[in-house]
């Protein structure tokens, strides 16, 4: 049994208008989305900004309204709010934030920051207490006197730290890591991945990891799911994705990375002027009526693309 | 590589420093540079490291009241017969070279842009500064500046205020108000950072083809790696305010050699393929208070080296053509086990 089951997730958004405020259409930001994550594993959700991946993660946290659909935890329903808060989910799956200046509260020290889910969720003694934000700090690779100290005593990449390490606190299955390492610099973000893959493997975790640097994921997922257009385009392994990308889109996305070989500059800028022409001229054969995308097809295995 | 190899841009021996509780830190600390025409230089480094406080120097944007400059930066312009020095120019003949012969793009267009102008009109300011034309053709000007950097509906976007744009139509609009007065040296500062990768690729494109057109020189600042492999012709890697390589792009790719380049080179994920860590530096940028300033800077970051592979006063050599590294580490640099 997977971890999580998501089947038909749909977040629809009204738009309304006139003088009554009648609903005149939907902002469709995720639409007929489903995927499993077994335990342990990690799922990557690629895509531009505004495909929906965002919002994906955030209906499964419960943090964005879920139009229609399922939702599965160790095969549990927990798509009703009510039914959500009153299982283990809500410690068994938790939150890594891309802005690391946002998402720590500024007037609190770490130790508060790092306790407040143990606050929540369990009944500890401040000395228990204390003496778990310091292993989760030494998980985190930070020593102890940071618990006494201000976020905006820490560089980037250790405040990532601490938003891992609160994620950590109540030992959960699941992590959304939602741009855990866009705002980071190269070598900063090297040590948080390290973190996040040494924390994976030591408590069985699982990730949802968004993002939409394809070298980070390749690096972190051995699933992926590219998003476009609200809709999965194509879902594999690490290697259906890189080896032998089929959907239009998903060929576009990899041709767009910059190759970090000088020698092959021209090459690759030959082939992504051919995708990229292939991208607006064949459209038809990939996408419906132009922009909608149509079901996944399976076509081995592990790997699935939205074909008509 | 251009083959004639005529200097645009001269940066010697340049220091930019803030101001802090009254006392001044240089954040860029003694940079040597030459930017020759028809090429594109990058400057790579993280945060911190100085790029961006070297690339506002260029063109002297930073507030005065708690900036100083010293150095010289010698400017090559189209405009007058012999050099000048951009650090010593007065208001009216900085501003001709400001925006007239040095354009600028950077890196967050809806804060680059006014909110409250249309696009035509803030084009036409530049136009207005710098070149002589009347209403009628400055609008003309615009319109055929908005196709050039691929818009599909220019007399559309001309009407259009930032917020009705896409951040890719955003920082095309912002490429249009650079290039408008078809500038000799075009500085990038992050020009691609905010945006997605196949956006990011798009603008790549249209600056490498603006660059060919106009024959210009481009400044490419940025963090991004594999950017620079796309886009440079001879790249700078800074870190702690001082340039410590400066190579051909294939050399330094190819052969880098100075540990913080080895290290960057190294720490860049999926390159090594998925099971392996990821490399990482020990230790963090220092802050700009902080910044060690005698000695191999780097040498904190790579504390398993013994102190006497590091020179005393750190110096350049050339271990290439063109190819210069601070301080003697690089010779028995090795990752630490």
């Amino acid at each position: 049994m997977p971890l999580l089951e998501v089947k038909n997730l749909r977040v629809w958004y009204p738009i309304r208008g006139g003088i009554l405020g009648r609903r005149i259409g939907w902002v469709k930001a995720v639409d007929d989305v489903t995927f499993s994550i077994e335990a342990g594993q990690t799922l990557g959700l690629v895509g531009e900004s505004g495909s929906g991946k965002s919002t994906t993660g955030k209906a499964i946290l419960g943090l964005a309204h879920i139009s229609a659909g399922q939702i599965l935890f160790e095969g549990n329903d927990i798509t009703d709010s009510a039914r959500r808060n009153r299982s283990p989910y809500r410690k068994s799956v938790q939150m890594v934030f891309q802005d690391v200046y946002s998402s720590l509260n500024p007037r609190k020290r770490v130790l508060d920051i790092i306790a407040e889910p143990l606050r929540n969720f369990e009944k500890l003694t401040k000395a228990e207490e204390k003496k778990r934000v310091d292993e989760l700090l030494s998980i985190v690779g930070l020593t102890s006197d940071a618990a006494v100290k201000y976020p905006f005593e820490f560089s980037g990449g250790q405040r990532q730290r601490i938003g891992v390490a609160r994620a950590i606190a109540l030992k959960p299955r699941l992590i959304i890591a939602d741009e855990p390492v866009s705002a980071l610099d190269l070598s900063v973000q090297a040590q948080v991945l390290n973190y996040l893959k040494d924390i994976q493997k030591e408590l069985g975790l699982a990730y949802l990891f968004i993002s939409h640097d394809l070298g980070v994921v390749r690096h972190m997922c051995e699933h992926l799911a590219i998003m476009h257009n609200s809709r999965f385009v194509e879902f594999g392994t690490r290697e259906d994705i890189y080896s032998s990308p089929t959907h239009i889109y998903t060929r576009r996305l990899i041709a767009a990375i910059p190759d970090i070989d000088p020698l092959k500059r021209d090459e690759n800028n030959r082939r992504r002027i051919e995708v990229a022409k292939e991208y607006t001229d064949r459209r038809e054969d990939y996408y419906l009526d132009s922009t909608g995308v149509y079901d996944l097809k399976k076509i081995s295995a592990t790997h699935m693309v939205a074909l008509p | 590589m251009p083959k004639v190899s005529e200097a645009l841009l001269e940066i010697k021996n340049l220091h930019t420093s803030f101001r802090i509780e009254g006392q001044y830190y240089a954040a860029v600390d003694g940079v040597d540079l030459t930017v020759f025409k028809d090429e594109v230089f990058a400057v790579v480094g993280e945060s911190g490291c100085g790029k961006t406080a070297m690339a506002l120097s260029m063109v002297r944007l930073h507030n005065i009241n708690y900036t100083r400059m010293d150095g010289e930066i010698l400017f090559h312009g189209s405009g007058s017969g012999r050099p000048q020095d951009i650090l010593k120019l007065k208001g009216a003949e900085l501003n001709k070279v400001r925006g007239g012969h040095i354009g600028m793009i950077f890196q967050d267009p809806l804060s680059a842009l006014n909110p409250l102008h249309r696009i035509g009109q803030q084009i036409e300011e530049t136009l207005v500064y710098h070149t002589d034309l009347d209403k009628e053709r400055r609008k003309a000007r615009a319109m055929e500046l908005l196709e050039n950097v691929g818009m599909t509906d220019p007399a559309l976007t001309y009407t259009q205020f930032p917020h009705e744009l896409s951040g890719g139509m955003r920082q095309r609009a912002m490429i249009a108000i650079a290039i408008s007065a078809k500038p000799d040296l075009l500085i990038a500062d992050e020009p691609t950072t905010a945006l997605d990768v196949t956006i990011q690729a798009q603008i790549l494109d249209l600056i490498r083809a603006l660059k060919k057109e106009m024959k210009s020189s481009i400044i490419l600042i940025t963090h991004d790696l594999g950017v620079v492999a796309e886009m440079a012709d001879r790249v700078a890697v800074m870190y702690a305010g001082q340039v410590v390589e400066t190579a051909p792009v294939t050399e330094l790719f190819g052969n880098p050699r100075h540990p913080y380049t080895r290290s960057l080179l190294h720490s860049i994920p999926g390159a090594a393929g998925g099971e392996n860590r990821l490399h990482t530096i020990h230790g963090a940028v220092p802050d700009l208070r902080g910044l060690p300033r005698d000695g191999c800077r780097f040498s904190r970051r790579t504390p398993w080296m013994p102190g006497d592979a590091h020179e005393a006063v750190p110096t350049y050599h050339e271990v290439g053509p063109g190819h210069y590294v601070l301080c003697t580490c690089y010779k028995t640099f090795r990752f630490e086990e």
